[in-house]
């Protein structure tokens, strides 16, 4: 299996630990990934409400290299990235004037856009395309007693997507009983974290994430899995600041989940980049990792 | 609020080339199709810090009341989750409306001097047309120097957290030629009828 691949912005800087376990985890699972050259910010939500008909040209420059490597499928670990090279695609086909313009744009750098490439999320390819029968074969050390609120944040299957569905998705949920942990029942699984409000409005975001925190303990949850880098980086890196804000307890061990596999594997916790999650030093599943020789 | 009070919005004070403006836009085109069933104000995390909900901006949009609309914080406050989109009976594209009002408002700088989140898309935009790429630090911190500098102070607990962890790069990444960057979005922009963005 081999997709082009395209990491985004963030998985640069704060989202690293996503990055280094995503590739740990296609190693392990012989998924070959290929770096689109040259690839540029697909936009994220920002420059789309600025201007829609740059956001969509450049979102589409990198689905035009991903074609102009051969590819036939690309493929991203950030699902906000996902959402927009999807979108691009739609609205290309959807509206043939936004299309030609933006094929004209390409055309002018030398770039054909063709619109052969399918655009996966990581996860759906973990999933559906290696499957849970090799995940599970993958396992090592079974993650029994891991009790994991899995969040799937707003943009991994809304509204492009081509995997599960918008309400209740269940591939994560799938994904955690094929290495041995226990997914509660999750309602606000779906639930924005506030996005890029977390650097403008942090009153606001931080209150949607305490919400989110809540509710995962309040269902029993132990740890909380994410799928998308900034989700990642909201749910994991402002718990203190929610803490000593809302006066309560939520604090709750947040991976990504590729970080959670990578575990169930065996897999070094450093070559996962668990280091770099805060949540991760004092984690009752470190210790519980440690007891049958995973990390130390 | 005195309840004696009656607010009277005249036919003449709407402006009818609003409506026509956003509906020209792609995914905008069913707005009137709209039955205010409230079900897009349900789903979204932010309306109950909005001003104005979304049902009540979609309305407002359609028969033209153009100033309301600008200065609600509600398109600010959209967080693009979709929520309401997927959820719409009648199939509207709520957050692409949303996306269009901010475009609007940003085109012609109707909004709060020094707004975080129009400065935060503006500085984004202006780093990916210089380099291709955007580092998440250089605009967290160009942000905050420009809206609200106090702001680092409560941030630097957490930064130096990132920079212990190796989560802080300060190089900035960029495509090979950020040329090519430009020429997409001239060509997109001289379309659109402007060259550059509102930056103060
Ligand atoms: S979603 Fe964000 S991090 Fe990912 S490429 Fe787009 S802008 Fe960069
Ligand atoms: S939940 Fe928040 S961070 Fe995650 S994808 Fe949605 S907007 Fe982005
Ligand atoms: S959900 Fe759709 S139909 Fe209902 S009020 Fe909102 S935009 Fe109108
Ligand atoms: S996209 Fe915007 S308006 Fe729609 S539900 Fe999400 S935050 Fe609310």
């Amino acid at each position: 299996m081999k997709f082009g691949y395209f990491p985004g912005c963030s998985v640069l800087g704060t989202g690293r630990a996503c990055e280094e376990s995503t590739q740990a985890i296609v190693r392990e699972l012989g998924v070959e990934l290929e770096e689109i050259e040259d690839w540029n910010c697909c936009g994220a939500t920002a420059y789309m409400s600025v201007d829609e008909h740059n956001a969509l040209a450049l979102a589409a420059r990198n689905i035009a290299l991903a074609e102009k490597q051969g590819a036939t499928q690309m493929t991203t670990p950030c699902s906000g990235c996902y959402l927009v090279l999807n979108k691009t695609k739609h609205y290309i086909e959807e509206y043939p004037a936004v299309g030609n313009r933006v094929k004209e744009s390409l055309k002018r750098t030398g770039l054909q856009y063709k619109g052969t490439v399918r655009v996966r999320h990581m996860l759906d390819i973990l999933v559906n395309d290696v499957g849970l029968d090799t995940i599970r074969k993958h396992v090592q050390h079974p993650l029994k007693g891991v009790k994991v609120a899995a969040y799937y944040g707003c943009q991994t299957v809304r509204p492009y997507k081509d995997f599960d569905q918008y309400h209740f998705p269940e591939t994560i949920d799938k994904l955690c009983e094929a290495l041995g942990a226990e997914p509660v029942h999750f309602p606000l699984k779906t639930r924005c974290c506030g996005g890029s409000q977390m650097g403008t409005l942090p009153q606001v975001a931080q209150r949607l994430v305490f919400a989110i925190l809540r509710e995962a303990k309040r269902q029993g949850a132990n740890v909380i899995v994410s799928v998308c880098p900034l989700c990642h980086f909201n749910l994991d890196s402002y718990q203190h600041d929610i803490i000593s804000r809302f006066k309560e307890d939520v604090g709750i061990t947040c991976l990504y989940y590729t970080q959670m596999m990578g575990l169930a594997f065996g897999i070094d916790p450093n070559t996962l980049g668990l280091h770099r999650n805060l949540t991760w030093d004092r984690s009752p599943l470190r210790q519980q990792m440690a007891a049958v020789g995973v990390g130390a | 609020m005195d309840v004696t009070t009656r607010h009277i919005k005249y036919q003449a004070d709407c402006d009818p080339s609003f409506p026509a403006a956003i509906k020209s836009i792609p995914g905008c085109e069913k707005l009137d199709s709209c039955i205010q069933c409230g079900t897009c104000s349900g789903v979204c995390p932010m309306s109950i810090y909005m001003d104005m909900t979304p049902r009540r901006v979609m309305n407002l949009v359609r028969y033209g009341f153009k100033k309301e609309v600008m200065a609600s914080n509600t398109i600010w406050l959209c967080s693009s989750c979709y929520a309401c989109t997927v959820e719409c009976p009648r199939e509207i594209k709520v957050t692409d409306i949303m996306y269009a009002l901010k475009q609007m408002a940003i085109r012609e700088k109707a909004y709060p001097r020094r707004f975080r989140m129009v400065v935060l898309a503006n500085e984004f935009y202006k780093m990916v047309r210089a380099r291709g790429r955007v580092n998440e630090i250089h605009l967290v911190t160009r942000l905050n120097l420009l809206t609200n500098p106090l702001e680092m102070l409560k941030m630097a607990r957490l930064g130096i957290e990132l920079i212990r962890r190796g989560r802080f790069s300060l190089r900035p990444d960029a495509v090979k030629d950020p040329q090519r960057i430009r020429e997409i979005m001239e060509y997109q922009g001289n379309g659109n009828g402007r060259k550059e963005v509102a930056t103060k």
